[in-house]
């Protein structure tokens, strides 16, 4: 590693990585109150009717997920950027001006949610109140910003790479997955009447980013992570890192075609979305090989505890959450009848968390060891590991409160019902159902406690007394 | 021999191993090299036959193709009946019947079917109800909501109403006045017009076929 700065300092870019960090975590604890808000509607309809409906609860909870996981990447590579390439991030000025700038849309984009709600049908709601369409609801004008962003954050990052004169495995992959998550945005910016040619397009963004680019984003986040926090060697992460590479969009690209089973799209799709997204687990598996592997060779012991646990967790969370989960319900043969159930937020609360949310806290608990305790050679606390088991146990008891709603869902009203609004109402009031959303609640509460110790850790680690390093299997 | 989708897929991964093999030779399969290959090939392969798939699949989704019926379909009955030899449903247009008591020219079904599409977005229908299957879980599928007996059993009596899609746009006007469950849909403000739209869109997307989601949809035969 051609790390230049003496132990301690921090590269400017760094600096402006915790930026992206604190806010990506602010607009975290957004996402699980909305969440919540939306999930007690599901016990108590009446809870405010009419002022904050379910839709708009629901449309903060999801929006905040997606703006908060990408500024956490944007924060983790600005942060290992700099180390990986030895020198300043080019255009540093412009990326604070970008991070600014990005923050106050969102905050723009917020209000309008909670104050204006929805507007006419016409165009000029969708492009300054929402664009209605799920996950990527956000107004026309703030797509364009969010290209915006992503082209200055792509120009930085080949800049820096260009000025450095050094192009290493890890930002080729970076600088090639740029390109891709920038442009397949801009798929999901066209309207058109016609729902199956939106709903297309529409997943070009929704899965082609999830579980293709944002894959390989955090891949190459967690490669130099790994790097830097259990000191595998250089050719070791690249060479697993291409391997995720070929097989993330091998399978995920064709993968596609299990959104393409229903919306009107040519029956061919049936059978190649099938296979390919049965094929999908693959990279994650042999990402808990590596894991594994790598966890044991250290005995468990690195330099930052809680940095170590989040990424073995990364690595189980990704391949249960995406690839068990998902797998459950991706042939179609059975996708005809869980389509539409909860079944899917089961499998998409499991994922995001797996892949993305322990990605980003691995890499905000290795910022943090070197803002904090950087000449100390074990970064560690008490109460990351409450935050980390709660954490986990909230987010399964979650997902399988709605895995049995699911289920119910699935055979109740399409198994059994045929489809129609009164099987829909009989699902709903079954006490199978009804319990699932009790306890999704629960777990929900349960949920935001632990990010409230995770908060308050990750604002007390590495201060004070209490956390003096114990020197015990400090690595090589 | 047509071309489906398995040999498709055997195409799509031997290519994908031959070229990685071809463009690594020389390295062991334990190099970064070698993978190196094979994440540029796999990425291009997979991505060259995305984009010639999405050809055809624009191609047979065109608002007039088998799949994707013409807009001017909100005249006609629509129902579904069971392919016994597929196993799965269809949708069946059958003979002009009207929509509000006229027939809509194809310029006129268009103008209404696109206030209908803007105005479900406008609304944000998706982030409680699911279309196509996609969306929300906190109401309904609207897949095929135009042929959903409870506007006929139901609603047609509740808002007095002498046709289908009046009592549609009657209820969607003021559901919060006509609860059919606990949880009710909020008065979303529609004018008239943005009613009558959202039942002209969501008739054509009831006639959309879809490889039969939802299964059986209202036991049909």
């Amino acid at each position: 590693m051609t790390e230049v700065m003496p132990k301690g300092k921090l590269y400017e870019s760094q600096k402006l990585a915790l930026l992206y960090f604190w806010v990506a975590l602010a607009l975290f604890g957004a996402q699980i109150l909305f969440g919540l808000l939306a999930a007690w509607q599901y016990l108590d309809p009446g809870f405010l009717y009419g002022k904050l409906n379910f839709m708009t609860n629901r449309m903060l909870h999801i929006n905040a997920m997606i703006v908060w996981l990408l500024l956490g990447f944007m924060g983790g590579v600005y942060w290992f950027l700099p180390l990986e390439l030895g020198r300043e991030v080019v255009g540093i000025r412009l990326a604070r001006f970008a991070f600014f700038t990005l923050v106050a849309a969102v905050g723009v984009v917020v209000l309008v949610y909670l104050l204006v709600q929805y507007g006419p049908g016409n165009a000029f709601t969708l492009w300054f109140i929402t664009e209605g369409r799920e996950y990527i609801e956000a107004p026309r004008w703030a797509d364009l910003g969010i290209v915006a962003v992503m082209v200055i954050f792509l120009y930085n990052v080949v800049a820096t790479a260009l000025k450095a004169k050094r192009i290493t495995g890890v930002v080729a992959v970076l600088m090639f997955d740029l390109v891709a998550l920038a442009g397949l945005y801009t798929a999901g910016m066209h309207y058109t009447p016609n729902i199956s040619m939106d709903q297309y397009f529409w997943w070009w963004v929704v899965h082609l980013w999830v579980e293709a680019t944002w894959e390989v984003l955090v891949g190459s986040i967690m490669a130099m992570a790994l790097m830097h926090l259990l000191g595998t060697p250089r050719r070791i992460v690249e060479t697993w890192l291409y391997l995720e590479v070929a097989l993330v969009f091998g399978t995920g690209i064709l993968g596609l075609g299990h959104h393409y089973f229903w919306i009107g799209t040519p029956e061919y799709w049936l059978g190649l979305g099938g296979f390919f997204s049965a094929l999908e687990p693959i990279p994650l598996v042999a990402m808990v090989v590596h894991a594994v592997y790598d966890a044991g060779m250290h005995r468990m012991q690195t330099v930052n505890q809680p940095a170590l646990f989040w990424a073995i967790a990364q690595a189980f969370g990704n391949f249960i959450g995406a690839g068990v989960w998902g797998f459950m319900q991706t042939l179609p043969q059975i996708n005809l009848y869980s389509h539409g159930t909860q079944l899917a937020p089961a499998h998409g609360h499991l994922a995001f968390f797996g892949a993305y949310v322990t990605a980003i806290l691995t890499v905000i608990y290795m910022a943090l060891h070197q803002v904090r305790q950087a000449d100390w050679p074990r970064f560690d606390s008490k109460l990351w590991k409450w935050a980390f088991v709660l954490m986990v146990v909230g987010i399964f008891g979650m997902s399988a409160a709605m895995t049995v709603a699911g289920f119910t869902q699935t055979m109740v009203e399409r198994a059994i019902g045929g489809s129609t609004w009164q099987a829909y109402i009989e699902a709903q009031t079954h006490p199978w159902f009804q319990n699932g959303m009790v306890w999704r609640f629960v777990f929900g509460v349960f949920f935001l406690v632990s990010y409230l110790v995770l908060l308050w850790d990750l604002a007390t680690i590495g201060k004070g007394r209490d956390t003096q390093a114990k020197e015990v299997g400090a690595h090589d | 021999m047509e071309i489906g989708w398995v040999e498709t897929t055997i195409g799509a991964l031997f290519a994908t191993v031959i070229l990685t093999l071809w463009l690594s030779r020389g390295s062991g399969w334990l190099e970064p090299r070698f993978w190196r290959n094979a994440a540029w090939v796999s990425s291009l392969v997979m991505t060259g036959i995305l984009v010639y798939l999405t050809m055809d699949s624009l191609n047979q989704i065109r608002e007039g193709s088998a799949r994707v019926p013409a807009y001017t379909v909100i005249n006609k009955a629509i129902g579904l009946k069971r392919d016994y030899e597929k196993h799965r449903d269809i949708p069946v247009i059958g003979e002009g019947v009207g929509f509000f008591g006229r027939t809509w020219s194809e310029e006129e079904a268009y103008v209404l079917v696109n206030r209908g599409k803007l105005t479900l977005q406008s609304r944000n229908c998706m982030d409680c109800h699911t279309l196509l299957g996609n969306g929300a879980y906190f109401a309904p599928d609207l897949t095929r909501a135009w042929l959903d007996p409870k506007w006929e059993t139901m609603v047609m009596s509740m808002t007095g109403k002498a046709t289908k899609e009046e009592a549609m746009a009657e209820w969607l006007q003021h559901p919060d006045r006509y609860p059919t469950f606990a949880r009710r849909m909020p008065n979303l403000h529609l004018s008239e017009e943005e009613t009558r739209a959202l039942v002209a869109f969501l008739k054509w997307m009831s006639a959309i076929d879809t490889n039969g989601f939802p299964d059986r949809f209202a036991g049909v035969q």
